[in-house]
């Protein structure tokens, strides 16, 4: 991971817990790998099939953590590694060319192949980039084949989009005109896409284009005329990928929460040159819908605790949406990785004092929220019915990832999923 | 290389946590690269389990492969002995730390740790999780039974082996079978893995003989046993009102007891719910039966001879117990249909079109596809067939349990004959389901996709033909088509005619 050297702020630096010292931990950690990225991925990009190289525990994983078998057929599946390809019996180049063959013969409408790696393959240097380019010759140009790694040696859990939008960017056509355009990268619901490109045509902003694209054959262009705003905060290596095209990154705080989107649509336009007067107007109904959906959640969150555990590193700008926009206190805001290059706005709006801890020893984080007893903790699954067994109210992390919250929109619903738990404790009496 | 889209199997270390998850005052430390905690949500997610399973994972990462993984695993060893204090740690790696051969049995040895550190050698690119479990439990059994004590109470004893955390139904069925036993007078020695501490794996060897309710974790202990110590071990696995009784048999010839005397006082619903006249609707239903061996092979006999429904396909995904399956599908007359492949699976039940699918989770789903009824009555498993309520697989009760949950996914009696009177009915058509189950539009959605494909693929039915196989309940619908289908290719017919659907239907009467 490289270090983004921010766009600094006048107002930022030095602010919230811009420069609060972080808690680095080296210990268990109870998270995902970057694999879990492909539950999203396969379902946004409509074409894309993703065919893991890994072991009989990687296939294990995609189906546990999927809730077990949602789609018939999904467009992922796992080449598992078995004895013969580790002792050198079978060239696994060649296991790995027929394994594609069956499948490219299976499911004729793929059009991209991602051949992800895994901790296994990737212990065992199978160079995936030669395979997938070797592959690219034969295929084409019926099918694109590409590579990145998801392996929990090098990923957590969405730092694989991280590391798959970025391995696209090398494919995505060059910008050949002046006019600026914006590129919004980072997976979002097909529905919050929608809304965001409705609200920056109607703000006059664009050519707007979103990164990864629903069909393969309809990869953005990009350029120094291009201006990048991520959706998400996790995707540093995409970033970098980017701006290395000549990209401009624009930073600003994530769109979670009726401010936290204002202030994200609010950079957008500020580069398209839109005065203020007309962002107001344009803006105006949907920050009132937010509000309105909001202020019912508040008054049950406002004064409420709330503690994180690291899992998707959104983990800052929900900590930052829950404090101003719900009037929460958190207590620590765990998270795998941070990148204060792609956070900074969000370190800057919390309060000081709050714990940032990054990466985990997830024992001594136990015994760290067993002695604050929020209100509530999010958690991973792992973690989520054992706290309840002991009184701690919980919030899946992953619900997080996997459910629409950006946007003005969603600002309801996202303040819904930390509500709900309450609600619930408070209306059983068993 | 082999293309995998579903598992029924996880990784051997996975069945490694359900010995140590099943059990109490084990500590399991699995070196493993940061990602493998997954597994915990398999036993806090879908067993709902109110505590963490006893797993301390190194969670390596690729900065620390160049330096000292081996350092890792010792404080990640010395660490959880300190803080969960087990009573014994059991050591191994994960497929991706088998690769780096650090040998956590060496390094474990080598902290002196003051409890008994038993190494698992589970070879993760060869073996499955039913494996894993079978030889953790042997691994243990091996290190911690002590020689028969010579001080034990009188009359028979016995062991109940088998039961893990998330068994298909382990929790239920080892309350009713002790039951069943202490009924008949025998005492329970100890009931491992599930429950188990390893203090009473030291006292394995007190008991008389073992009941081995689930062969894939306990038969290699069982046989072990055997050698080791001269207990005998059961073979019948009681599920099923008949393989109860023979259970019963079996039990009480080790013991040393009167089966027929204890028989006569226990009853199951299931008998009676068989015969009466309403299960009528039940005769000749085609089922195909698919799980792990031992729970296909015990389920084609209850579909059998006790719901007196047709097995027309027989199968099992753990090669391990393949013999047992095709000795069974041979009493049948059925080919037996051994793989681990989802979609080999589903291309055999797609083929034989039956009327209802008895599987695990994954059959579930592809008859869900197929717009066919399905029990799950074997592992892998989802969170919903964890039930709350009582519900075993074994003994008397849990064929009254095995009753319903047979019954519960199918058409019930009269309703079935009202839908084949008036299948046009508007709100009553047979595409809604049945009608005790709310999913109706689901079934409907589901069959017209599978109407459409197959449309596109036979091509050999006019028009009329095909309106008239669409007013044929969809529950026999598909059976209907592949009859049709069978004797028109028999015929040699170019056409199939609304004719040769009823010459087909009047051929195929039974």
């Amino acid at each position: 991971m490289n270090d983004l050297s921010p766009n600094a702020l006048a107002t930022g630096l030095g602010a919230g817990c811009t420069d609060a010292p972080v808690l680095r931990e080296r210990g268990q950690r109870e998270v995902f790998c970057g694999l879990t990225g492909i539950m999203w991925l396969h379902r946004k990009i409509q074409d894309a099939f993703f065919l893991i190289v890994g072991s009989r525990t990687c296939a294990h994983l995609m189906q546990s953590a999927a809730g077990v078998m949602i789609f018939a057929e999904p467009r992922f599946a796992t080449a598992v590694m078995e004895e013969k390809d580790l002792a050198g019996m079978v060239d696994a180049h060649d296991e790995l060319d027929a394994t594609v063959e069956r499948l490219l013969a299976r499911r004729p409408d793929i059009k991209m192949l991602f051949l992800v790696g895994s901790c296994p393959s990737e212990v065992i240097k199978l160079d995936l980039s030669r395979a997938a380019e070797r592959l690219s010759t034969v295929y084409h140009p019926d099918v694109r084949v590409l590579n990145y790694s998801g392996s929990g040696i090098e990923t957590t859990f969405t730092q694989g989009e991280d590391a798959c939008l970025a391995s696209l960017v090398p494919e995505l056509p060059e910008l050949d005109t002046d006019e600026p355009s914006l590129l919004i990268a980072g997976t979002l619901a097909d529905v919050v896409e929608d809304q965001f490109a409705r609200l920056l045509d109607e703000l006059g902003v664009g050519p707007v284009r979103f990164l990864p694209p629903r069909r393969s054959d309809d990869l953005p262009s990009v350029g120094p005329s291009t201006k990048l705003l991520l959706a998400q905060p996790f995707l540093g290596d995409t970033a970098r990928a980017l701006t290395e095209r000549g990209a401009q990154m624009l930073s600003a705080p994530y769109p979670l929460g009726a401010e936290g989107t204002t202030d994200w649509l609010k950079v957008a336009a500020d580069a398209f040159g839109v005065t203020d007067e007309h962002f107001d107007n344009v803006t105006r109904p949907g920050r009132e819908r937010a509000a309105k959906a909001l202020a019912p959640h508040r008054e049950k969150l406002d004064g409420k605790s709330a503690f994180f555990f690291p899992d998707s590193q959104m983990e800052p700008s929900l900590a930052r949406m829950l404090h101003h926009e719900c009037g929460m206190d958190i207590i620590e805001v765990g998270t795998p990785y941070l990148h204060k290059g792609l956070v900074h706005e969000e370190l800057a709006q919390l309060p000081i004092g709050t714990t940032i801890s990054e990466g985990q020893d997830v024992d001594l984080q136990l015994d760290r929220v067993r002695e604050a007893r929020p209100d509530i903790t999010v958690c991973g699954l792992g973690l989520a019915n054992p706290l309840e067994a002991e009184g701690l109210t919980t919030k899946w992390a992953i619900e997080l990832v996997f459910t629409p919250i950006q946007g003005y929109d969603q600002a309801g619903d996202l303040a819904a999923l930390f509500t709900r738990p309450m609600n619930r404790q408070t209306r059983l009496k068993i | 290389m082999k293309l995998t889209v579903w598992t029924y199997e996880g990784p051997p270390h996975v069945g490694a946590m359900r010995i140590a998850t099943g059990m109490e005052g084990v500590h399991y430390v699995l070196h493993a690269p940061q990602g493998d905690t997954y597994a915990d949500l398999l036993f806090t997610m879908i067993e709902r389990r109110d505590a963490r399973p006893p797993v301390t994972y190194t969670t390596f990462q690729a900065r620390d492969l160049g330096s000292d993984t081996a350092d890792l695993f010792q404080s990640a060893a010395r660490d959880a002995y300190e803080r969960f204090q087990p009573n014994a740690m059991i050591v191994g790696a994960s497929c991706t730390a088998e690769l780096i051969q650090d040998d956590p049995g060496g390094l474990a040895q080598a902290l002196d740790l003051p409890c008994p550190v038993i190494p698992l050698e589970l070879p993760s690119y060869s073996k499955k999780e039913n494996w894993g479990a079978a030889e953790t439990f042997y691994q243990m059994v091996r290190r911690l039974a002590m020689p028969r004590s010579d001080n034990l109470p009188d009359g028979p004893s016995c062991n109940i082996l088998g039961p893990t955390a998330l068994g298909f139904r382990h929790r239920d069925d080892i309350r009713e079978i002790v039951g069943l036993i202490e009924r008949m007078g025998i005492r329970v020695n100890i009931v491992a893995p599930m429950g188990a501490t390893p203090q009473d794996l030291n006292r394995i060897a007190d008991a008389d003989f073992n009941v081995v309710l689930y062969p894939e974790i306990a038969d290699t202990t069982a046989r072990w046993l055997e050698r080791q110590f001269g207990q005998k071990r059961t073979s019948v696995i009681p599920i099923g009102v008949g393989a109860t009784i023979d259970f019963v048999r079996e039990v009480a010839d080790f013991a040393g007891l009167d089966a027929e005397a204890f028989l006569a006082d226990e009853r199951s619903n299931m008998s009676w719910w068989s015969r009466s006249i309403d299960s009528n609707y039940l005769t000749g239903k085609r089922v195909f039966v698919f799980g792990d061996a031992t729970h296909a092979v015990a389920m084609a006999r209850v579909a059998r001879d006790e719901m007196g429904f047709e097995v027309v396909g027989l199968g099992c995904y753990n090669r391990e117990f393949a013999r047992e399956l095709r000795a069974a599908a041979k009493e049948y007359g059925l080919e037996p249909l051994i793989t681990d492949d989802y979609l080999e699976v589903e291309a055999a039940i797609e083929a034989l079109q039956p009327e209802m699918v008895l599987g695990t989770q994954m059959e579930r789903h592809i008859a869900k596809r197929l717009g066919m009824p399905c029990a799950v009555i074997s592992a892998p498993v989802h969170v919903q067939d964890f039930p709350a309520r009582y519900s075993p697989m074994m003994g008397f009760e849990g064929a009254a349990v095995l009753f319903d949950t047979l019954v519960h996914p199918l058409v019930m009696g009269l309703e079935e004959h009202l839908l084949h009177m008036f299948r046009e009915d508007f709100e009553f058509h047979d595409e809604a389901g049945p009608s005790h189950l709310g999913h109706g539009t689901k079934v409907r959605t589901v069959d017209d996709e599978t109407i459409e494909i197959t449309i596109e693929e036979t091509g050999g039915w006019t028009g009329d033909a095909e309106r008239e196989l669409k007013k044929i309940p969809f529950f026999v619908r598909g059976k209907a088509r592949r009859n049709t289908e069978k004797y028109a290719a028999e015929k040699g017919l170019s056409a199939i005619t609304v004719e040769t659907l009823y010459d087909a239907k009047a051929h195929f009467s039974r």
